[in-house]
Protein backbone atom coordinates (compact mmCIF):
# COMPACT_ATOMS: atom_id res chain seq x y z
CA UNK A 1 0.00 0.00 0.00
CA UNK A 2 1.10 3.49 -0.71
CA UNK A 3 1.08 5.50 1.94
CA UNK A 4 0.44 9.81 0.63
CA UNK A 5 3.52 11.43 2.72
CA UNK A 6 0.78 13.88 3.93
CA UNK A 7 -0.56 11.20 6.17
CA UNK A 8 2.77 9.98 8.26
CA UNK A 9 2.29 10.42 11.39
CA UNK A 10 3.24 13.20 12.92
CA UNK A 11 2.90 15.25 10.09
CA UNK A 12 1.24 18.74 10.93
CA UNK A 13 -1.38 20.58 8.77
CA UNK A 14 -2.72 24.16 9.50
CA UNK A 15 -6.34 24.42 8.47
CA UNK A 16 -7.15 28.60 8.53
CA UNK A 17 -8.74 30.54 11.18
CA UNK A 18 -12.10 31.32 11.68
CA UNK A 19 -13.39 34.60 13.57
CA UNK A 20 -15.88 34.06 16.75
CA UNK A 21 -18.76 37.01 16.29
CA UNK A 22 -21.19 37.37 18.81
CA UNK A 23 -23.91 36.87 16.06
CA UNK A 24 -22.45 33.57 15.16
CA UNK A 25 -22.37 32.66 18.97
CA UNK A 26 -25.30 33.67 19.79
CA UNK A 27 -27.01 32.16 16.72
CA UNK A 28 -25.21 28.80 16.87
CA UNK A 29 -26.03 29.21 20.93
CA UNK A 30 -29.90 29.51 20.28
CA UNK A 31 -30.16 26.31 18.30
CA UNK A 32 -28.40 23.74 20.57
CA UNK A 33 -26.71 25.48 23.45
CA UNK A 34 -28.69 28.07 25.34
CA UNK A 35 -27.22 28.27 28.22
CA UNK A 36 -26.93 32.00 29.13
CA UNK A 37 -22.95 32.65 29.28
CA UNK A 38 -23.78 31.48 25.24
CA UNK A 39 -26.73 33.67 24.95
CA UNK A 40 -26.76 36.77 26.98
CA UNK A 41 -23.85 38.94 26.88
CA UNK A 42 -25.38 40.95 30.58
CA UNK A 43 -25.88 36.93 32.05
CA UNK A 44 -22.61 36.01 30.92
CA UNK A 45 -20.91 38.16 32.80
CA UNK A 46 -22.29 36.56 36.04
CA UNK A 47 -20.48 33.38 35.43
CA UNK A 48 -17.42 31.84 35.89
CA UNK A 49 -16.65 32.64 32.27
CA UNK A 50 -16.99 36.59 32.74
CA UNK A 51 -18.19 37.20 29.24
CA UNK A 52 -20.13 36.03 26.30
CA UNK A 53 -18.41 32.75 24.57
CA UNK A 54 -18.92 30.17 22.27
CA UNK A 55 -20.87 26.87 22.77
CA UNK A 56 -17.85 24.40 23.06
CA UNK A 57 -19.69 22.47 20.13
CA UNK A 58 -19.87 25.54 18.19
CA UNK A 59 -15.77 25.68 18.20
CA UNK A 60 -15.64 22.07 17.61
CA UNK A 61 -18.28 22.23 14.77
CA UNK A 62 -15.81 25.35 13.12
CA UNK A 63 -12.95 22.60 13.10
CA UNK A 64 -15.01 20.17 10.75
CA UNK A 65 -15.98 22.98 8.55
CA UNK A 66 -11.99 23.93 8.34
CA UNK A 67 -10.68 20.49 8.34
CA UNK A 68 -12.95 20.42 5.44
CA UNK A 69 -11.91 22.88 3.75
CA UNK A 70 -8.37 22.30 3.77
CA UNK A 71 -9.12 18.93 2.11
CA UNK A 72 -11.07 20.59 -0.67
CA UNK A 73 -7.85 22.76 -1.65
CA UNK A 74 -5.97 19.40 -0.87
CA UNK A 75 -8.17 17.52 -3.42
CA UNK A 76 -7.82 20.34 -6.18
CA UNK A 77 -4.43 20.54 -6.03
CA UNK A 78 -3.91 16.72 -6.42
CA UNK A 79 -6.14 17.03 -8.96
CA UNK A 80 -3.46 19.32 -10.90
CA UNK A 81 -1.18 17.17 -10.60
CA UNK A 82 -2.51 14.10 -11.39
CA UNK A 83 -2.06 12.32 -8.31
CA UNK A 84 -5.36 10.21 -6.91
CA UNK A 85 -6.82 10.81 -3.52
CA UNK A 86 -8.01 8.95 -0.20
CA UNK A 87 -11.65 8.22 -0.26
CA UNK A 88 -13.15 9.86 3.42
CA UNK A 89 -15.36 7.43 5.31
CA UNK A 90 -17.47 7.72 8.07
CA UNK A 91 -15.47 8.46 11.96
CA UNK A 92 -16.43 6.28 14.83
CA UNK A 93 -15.75 8.86 17.11
CA UNK A 94 -13.36 11.14 19.23
CA UNK A 95 -12.06 11.01 22.85
CA UNK A 96 -9.74 13.27 25.35
CA UNK A 97 -11.96 16.85 23.98
CA UNK A 98 -10.70 19.50 25.88
CA UNK A 99 -11.86 23.12 26.40
CA UNK A 100 -8.89 24.92 27.71
CA UNK A 101 -10.08 27.79 27.71
CA UNK A 102 -13.31 30.53 26.80
CA UNK A 103 -13.67 31.47 22.74
CA UNK A 104 -14.93 34.79 23.38
CA UNK A 105 -16.58 37.01 20.96
CA UNK A 106 -14.37 38.71 18.52
CA UNK A 107 -11.22 35.90 19.33
CA UNK A 108 -9.83 34.60 16.10
CA UNK A 109 -9.00 30.72 16.28
CA UNK A 110 -6.23 29.03 14.55
CA UNK A 111 -7.05 25.07 13.85
CA UNK A 112 -4.85 22.85 12.78
CA UNK A 113 -4.71 18.69 12.75
CA UNK A 114 -1.67 16.29 13.03
CA UNK A 115 -1.65 12.63 11.57
CA UNK A 116 -0.97 9.99 14.96
CA UNK A 117 -1.38 7.28 12.62
CA UNK A 118 -3.15 4.96 10.19
CA UNK A 119 -3.90 1.06 10.40
CA UNK A 120 -5.69 -1.20 7.70
CA UNK A 121 -9.13 -2.19 9.02
CA UNK A 122 -9.93 -6.38 9.01
CA UNK A 123 -13.40 -5.85 8.62
CA UNK A 124 -13.63 -3.62 6.18
CA UNK A 125 -10.83 -4.71 3.17
CA UNK A 126 -9.29 -1.90 1.47
CA UNK A 127 -10.62 0.96 4.25
CA UNK A 128 -7.92 1.80 7.07
CA UNK A 129 -8.67 4.02 10.35
CA UNK A 130 -6.99 7.12 10.44
CA UNK A 131 -6.10 8.50 13.56
CA UNK A 132 -5.95 12.45 14.10
CA UNK A 133 -4.76 14.66 17.06
CA UNK A 134 -6.50 18.31 16.26
CA UNK A 135 -5.74 21.83 18.16
CA UNK A 136 -7.59 24.88 18.05
CA UNK A 137 -5.22 27.97 19.36
CA UNK A 138 -6.16 31.74 20.13
CA UNK A 139 -4.21 34.60 18.16
CA UNK A 140 -1.37 33.87 21.21
CA UNK A 141 -1.07 30.34 20.16
CA UNK A 142 -2.62 29.40 23.53
CA UNK A 143 -4.56 25.94 23.15
CA UNK A 144 -8.43 26.93 23.46
CA UNK A 145 -9.39 23.59 22.56
CA UNK A 146 -7.93 19.63 21.73
CA UNK A 147 -9.27 16.02 20.90
CA UNK A 148 -8.46 13.04 19.46
CA UNK A 149 -10.60 11.40 16.72
CA UNK A 150 -10.63 8.57 13.90
CA UNK A 151 -12.11 8.77 10.49
CA UNK A 152 -12.61 6.02 7.82
CA UNK A 153 -10.05 6.38 4.68
CA UNK A 154 -9.47 4.42 1.82
CA UNK A 155 -5.93 4.71 -0.01
CA UNK A 156 -5.52 4.67 -3.71
CA UNK A 157 -4.49 1.32 -4.82
CA UNK A 158 -1.21 1.81 -7.36
CA UNK A 159 -1.71 0.15 -10.33
CA UNK A 160 -5.67 -1.41 -9.24
CA UNK A 161 -3.73 -3.86 -7.27
CA UNK A 162 -6.18 -4.94 -4.41
CA UNK A 163 -3.16 -6.86 -2.28
CA UNK B 1 -36.88 31.80 37.35
CA UNK B 2 -35.05 32.32 41.43
CA UNK B 3 -31.99 31.25 42.25
CA UNK B 4 -33.54 28.28 44.94
CA UNK B 5 -35.32 26.80 41.94
CA UNK B 6 -32.14 25.56 39.90
CA UNK B 7 -31.12 22.19 40.31
CA UNK B 8 -27.39 21.96 42.31
CA UNK B 9 -24.65 20.10 43.06
CA UNK B 10 -26.74 18.24 45.61
CA UNK B 11 -29.28 17.64 43.71
CA UNK B 12 -26.75 15.29 41.11
CA UNK B 13 -25.89 12.30 43.14
CA UNK B 14 -24.89 9.36 41.71
CA UNK B 15 -27.73 7.23 39.45
CA UNK B 16 -30.02 10.34 39.66
CA UNK B 17 -31.35 9.71 35.12
CA UNK B 18 -32.54 12.77 33.27
CA UNK B 19 -34.53 11.90 30.36
CA UNK B 20 -33.30 12.94 26.54
CA UNK B 21 -35.53 13.49 23.98
CA UNK B 22 -37.77 12.95 22.05
CA UNK B 23 -36.18 14.59 19.12
CA UNK B 24 -37.33 14.33 15.58
CA UNK B 25 -34.84 14.94 12.96
CA UNK B 26 -35.56 16.47 9.94
CA UNK B 27 -33.47 16.07 6.36
CA UNK B 28 -33.93 20.10 6.59
CA UNK B 29 -31.97 19.95 9.50
CA UNK B 30 -29.49 17.60 8.50
CA UNK B 31 -29.01 19.70 4.95
CA UNK B 32 -28.80 22.82 7.10
CA UNK B 33 -25.98 22.04 9.50
CA UNK B 34 -24.10 20.13 6.97
CA UNK B 35 -23.96 23.18 4.82
CA UNK B 36 -22.37 25.34 7.28
CA UNK B 37 -20.06 22.69 9.50
CA UNK B 38 -19.98 19.23 7.57
CA UNK B 39 -20.75 19.75 3.62
CA UNK B 40 -19.69 15.93 2.73
CA UNK B 41 -22.57 14.50 0.02
CA UNK B 42 -24.00 11.77 2.36
CA UNK B 43 -25.12 14.84 4.75
CA UNK B 44 -26.18 17.17 2.07
CA UNK B 45 -28.37 14.85 -0.51
CA UNK B 46 -30.40 11.50 -0.34
CA UNK B 47 -29.23 9.53 -2.92
CA UNK B 48 -25.28 10.47 -1.84
CA UNK B 49 -26.59 9.20 1.33
CA UNK B 50 -27.91 5.93 0.48
CA UNK B 51 -25.02 4.99 -1.71
CA UNK B 52 -22.51 5.98 0.88
CA UNK B 53 -21.72 3.42 3.90
CA UNK B 54 -24.33 5.34 6.26
CA UNK B 55 -27.19 4.02 4.17
CA UNK B 56 -28.90 7.44 3.84
CA UNK B 57 -28.71 10.91 4.30
CA UNK B 58 -27.37 11.13 7.39
CA UNK B 59 -26.43 13.79 10.13
CA UNK B 60 -23.18 15.29 10.29
CA UNK B 61 -21.55 13.29 13.81
CA UNK B 62 -21.47 17.03 14.79
CA UNK B 63 -24.45 17.95 14.39
CA UNK B 64 -25.70 14.42 16.70
CA UNK B 65 -23.22 15.85 19.22
CA UNK B 66 -25.23 19.55 18.84
CA UNK B 67 -28.55 17.65 19.30
CA UNK B 68 -27.75 16.02 22.11
CA UNK B 69 -26.32 19.26 23.54
CA UNK B 70 -29.91 20.62 23.22
CA UNK B 71 -31.39 17.58 24.72
CA UNK B 72 -29.41 17.97 27.49
CA UNK B 73 -30.23 21.86 27.35
CA UNK B 74 -33.63 21.40 27.22
CA UNK B 75 -34.26 18.38 29.67
CA UNK B 76 -32.04 20.07 32.96
CA UNK B 77 -29.03 21.87 32.08
CA UNK B 78 -31.33 25.30 32.03
CA UNK B 79 -32.93 24.66 35.11
CA UNK B 80 -28.86 23.68 36.89
CA UNK B 81 -26.50 26.02 38.35
CA UNK B 82 -24.36 24.94 36.11
CA UNK B 83 -20.81 26.19 34.84
CA UNK B 84 -20.06 24.58 31.74
CA UNK B 85 -18.21 21.60 31.03
CA UNK B 86 -14.03 21.28 30.82
CA UNK B 87 -14.08 18.90 28.30
CA UNK B 88 -15.52 15.63 26.55
CA UNK B 89 -14.55 12.35 27.80
CA UNK B 90 -15.85 10.26 24.81
CA UNK B 91 -17.89 10.35 21.73
CA UNK B 92 -18.84 7.16 20.19
CA UNK B 93 -21.10 7.36 16.76
CA UNK B 94 -22.44 4.15 17.30
CA UNK B 95 -24.98 4.02 13.94
CA UNK B 96 -25.61 6.38 11.21
CA UNK B 97 -28.63 9.06 12.17
CA UNK B 98 -30.89 9.52 9.21
CA UNK B 99 -33.42 11.93 8.45
CA UNK B 100 -37.00 10.80 10.05
CA UNK B 101 -35.14 9.39 12.86
CA UNK B 102 -36.55 10.15 16.34
CA UNK B 103 -34.11 10.13 19.12
CA UNK B 104 -34.09 9.69 22.93
CA UNK B 105 -32.46 8.50 25.85
CA UNK B 106 -31.08 9.58 28.95
CA UNK B 107 -28.07 11.43 31.21
CA UNK B 108 -27.22 9.32 34.33
CA UNK B 109 -25.41 10.55 36.86
CA UNK B 110 -21.81 8.69 37.39
CA UNK B 111 -19.83 10.64 39.79
CA UNK B 112 -19.94 13.87 42.13
CA UNK B 113 -17.38 15.44 44.22
CA UNK B 114 -16.14 18.69 45.17
CA UNK B 115 -13.44 20.97 43.22
CA UNK B 116 -10.37 21.15 45.18
CA UNK B 117 -9.03 24.25 42.89
CA UNK B 118 -12.62 26.12 42.97
CA UNK B 119 -14.42 26.53 45.98
CA UNK B 120 -18.39 26.12 45.74
CA UNK B 121 -18.29 23.63 42.78
CA UNK B 122 -18.61 20.67 42.01
CA UNK B 123 -17.53 18.16 39.34
CA UNK B 124 -20.65 16.26 38.10
CA UNK B 125 -19.68 13.31 35.91
CA UNK B 126 -22.13 12.13 33.04
CA UNK B 127 -22.99 9.64 31.21
CA UNK B 128 -25.14 10.10 28.40
CA UNK B 129 -27.13 7.80 25.45
CA UNK B 130 -28.93 8.35 22.78
CA UNK B 131 -31.43 5.97 20.88
CA UNK B 132 -33.08 5.96 17.64
CA UNK B 133 -37.42 4.54 16.91
CA UNK B 134 -36.22 1.12 16.79
CA UNK B 135 -34.06 1.15 20.33
CA UNK B 136 -30.49 1.23 18.58
CA UNK B 137 -27.92 3.56 20.38
CA UNK B 138 -26.88 5.58 17.80
CA UNK B 139 -24.94 7.88 20.59
CA UNK B 140 -22.66 7.45 23.49
CA UNK B 141 -20.68 10.14 25.64
CA UNK B 142 -19.43 10.55 28.83
CA UNK B 143 -18.17 14.29 30.14
CA UNK B 144 -17.96 16.43 33.67
CA UNK B 145 -19.98 19.47 34.10
CA UNK B 146 -19.14 21.97 37.02
CA UNK B 147 -22.46 22.74 38.66
CA UNK B 148 -22.42 25.17 42.16
CA UNK B 149 -22.66 24.13 45.51
CA UNK B 150 -26.51 24.88 47.08
CA UNK B 151 -24.38 24.92 50.49
CA UNK B 152 -21.67 27.25 49.28
CA UNK B 153 -24.55 29.87 47.67
CA UNK B 154 -26.54 29.50 51.45
CA UNK B 155 -23.20 30.63 52.98
CA UNK B 156 -22.69 33.80 50.81
CA UNK B 157 -23.06 37.09 52.72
Amino acid sequence: MIIDPVFEPGTRKELGSQVFTAEAIIDFARRFDPQRFHVDPEAAKDSIFGGLCASGWHTAATWMKLNLASNAIEAERARAEGRSLPEYGPSPGFRNLRWFKPVYAGDEIFYSRTIRGTRPLNSRPGWSILELTSEACDKDGELVMSFDSAALIKFPVAGGDTA
Amino acid sequence: MQKDDLLHYEDMSPGTVFPLGPKHVSAEDIIAFAMEYDAQPMHLDAEAGRNSILGGLAASGWHSCAMMMRMMADSYLLRTAAEGAPGVDFVKWRKPVLAGDVLAGETRVLDARESKSRPGVGIVSLRHELRNQSGDTVLESENPVLVRLRAAEAARP
